[in-house]
């Protein structure tokens, strides 16, 4: 239990002396992290919608499909994107291996199927209950999963924070795809491993709870500023 | 969405990737080499004199040894001398040049029930192991130091194959993972000496042996192949090859120390 408090007296002195290497590296993370999140929405959210609205042969399957994705495992992911992006491989001519960009595609290829599930589910519900009311107003197609997607915004925040989640704590991808180097592609779950390694654990404890403490600023924030949970909103 | 945007964008733009630096070029080293902290000290030096930002990428050697393969990286430093000749064999790296060396310590339980420290050969302490069969931890990784460890076994006349996973643990991780693991399980591990000394998780784990010639660790710096990929920087290779076993590098090199003890032994043949 001493490594416990050691590594939250560890935290709060990282914090507190304002240390410039775990500013770079929290400021990567949250820019691999988020990057990712956004991609992975304007493909999942709108992927969710479709999916809802269209009646088509394979639609059981698929959806079948895209929720078994969600347990992707990111060490695979990491390793297929390592050999697509290696200097060997196919994509190799634009040198991405190593590069925060190559880790903003993995957390992509991971995160985007737990977003479009989540979104789908979240979106089939809207629909049951539009269904009527749009068919009789004769809109398209892209109109109905313009409107399911906006009245569904809120369901839709908890699709992408789930995304956010799982992506900020992931470390087996980018570990491989970023290589944890130094000043480059280091964020807090490699740093954390790293220091694993090192047998330091009062360090990488620190640095863990700084990361769950980013977690939940990053969630206030996001709920602040999109208004949800407010006092007369239900 | 909007906001969302509108609070994320300033955000993306504050974290301008550090990766735009002219002169920069990558380097896969191994842990041992990295977790000695011997890369804290030379890299701001190499900045300095050379204008060079070496970003290393820590790996196993058999791992840096792919990473060379497939042109991810321009030069490697590792350990492990057959698969590095035929890494240059192979027409994957220009040549091979030995920088340092260090050694290679078998560590176990304060106890040491297996009687190792009371050996005088590594043979014997492999030996002595594989009798009493106490829990040992074996990288299982395929790095340079795994390699190292196989090789004493059948040295010492032992089938590693052979033996039985109730008290030969593979953990298939690197040196501090593994390290931890020993420490977990109040194992015999072999390690290098630099990532025992810097281990901060000993817990009852102490040095039990060390000296043996045999236990030399030679490292060696091997620029990528640019005939093989011509996008590596060889020429950024050539002059980290040449700093390092320049005089200033060299001096550095044996002068590192951990806790008043000398970690890796300059052995560089100069230009």
């Amino acid at each position: 239990m001493i490594d416990v408090w050691e590594g939250i007296l560890q935290a709060f002195r990282l914090v507190y002396s304002l240390d410039r290497d775990l500013f770079e590296i929290v400021l990567l993370s949250l820019y691999v992290t988020l990057s990712a999140v956004i991609v992975a929405s304007l493909i999942g959210l709108p992927l969710g919608a479709w999916l809802a609205v269209n009646r088509f042969r394979f639609r059981r399957a698929t959806i079948a499909l895209l929720n078994a994705l969600m347990g992707l495992p990111p060490v695979v992911v990491g390793l297929i994107v390592y050999i697509l992006f290696s200097r060997s491989g196919p994509f190799g001519v634009f040198g991405l291996l190593f590069t925060p960009t190559a880790m903003i595609i993995a957390q992509v290829i991971i995160i985007t199927p737990l977003i479009a599930s989540i979104a789908h589910q979240a979106i089939r519900d809207l629909w049951a209950e539009y269904h009527d009311l749009l068919i009789s107003l004769t809109t398209s197609k892209k109109q109905r999963m313009k409107t399911l997607i906006w009245d569904a915004r809120r369901s839709l925040l908890t699709a992408s924070l789930a995304g956010f989640g799982r992506a900020i704590g992931e470390v087996g991808a980018i570990m491989i795809v970023g290589g944890n180097i130094d000043h480059v592609t280091r964020v807090l779950t490699t740093a954390i491993a790293l220091e694993t390694g090192k047998g330091d654990f009062a360090l990488a404890l620190g640095l863990g709870f700084i990361l769950i403490g980013l977690a939940i600023a990053v969630n206030m924030a996001i709920h602040v500023l999109s208004k949800t949970e407010r006092g007369g909103q239900w | 969405m909007i906001s969302m945007v509108r609070f994320l964008l300033p955000l993306m733009l504050m974290a301008v990737p550090g990766w735009v630096y002219a002169a920069e070029m990558r380097v896969a080293v191994t842990t041992s080499f990295h977790n000695s902290g011997l890369s804290d000290v030379l890299l701001p030096q190499i900045k300095q004199d050379l204008d060079i930002d070496a970003r290393l990428i820590v790996v196993g050697t058999g791992q840096a040894l792919k990473l060379g393969r497939a042109g991810d990286v321009d030069a490697i430093l590792v350990h492990s001398k057959k698969a590095e000749e035929l890494f240059v064999e192979e027409g994957y790296g220009t040549h091979r040049r030995e920088i340092m060396y260090n050694d290679f310590v078998i560590i176990g339980p304060s106890s040491d029930s297996a009687k190792v420290a009371a050996v005088t050969s590594v043979n014997a302490a492999f030996s002595a192991i594989s009798a009493s069969k106490p829990i040992f931890v074996s990288r299982g990784d395929d790095s340079g130091t795994h390699r190292k460890e196989l090789a004493l076994w059948k040295l010492a006349g032992l089938d590693s194959n052979a033996f039985e996973p109730n008290w030969y643990r593979a953990v298939g991780s690197g040196m501090g993972a593994a390290l931890n693991t020993a420490s977990g399980m109040n194992a015999y591990i072999m390690s290098d000496r630099a990532s025992w000394l810097k281990f901060k998780n000993k817990g009852d784990l102490k040095l039990l042996f060390s000296g043996d010639p045999v236990l030399f660790n030679q490292y060696a710096y091997l620029p990528v192949n640019p005939a093989k990929h011509p996008h590596v920087h060889n020429e950024m290779a050539k002059a980290l090859e040449n700093w390092l076993v320049g005089k200033k590098a060299q001096t550095m090199i044996g002068a590192y120390k951990i806790s008043d003890e000398t970690l890796f032994i300059p052995n560089a043949t100069p230009n």
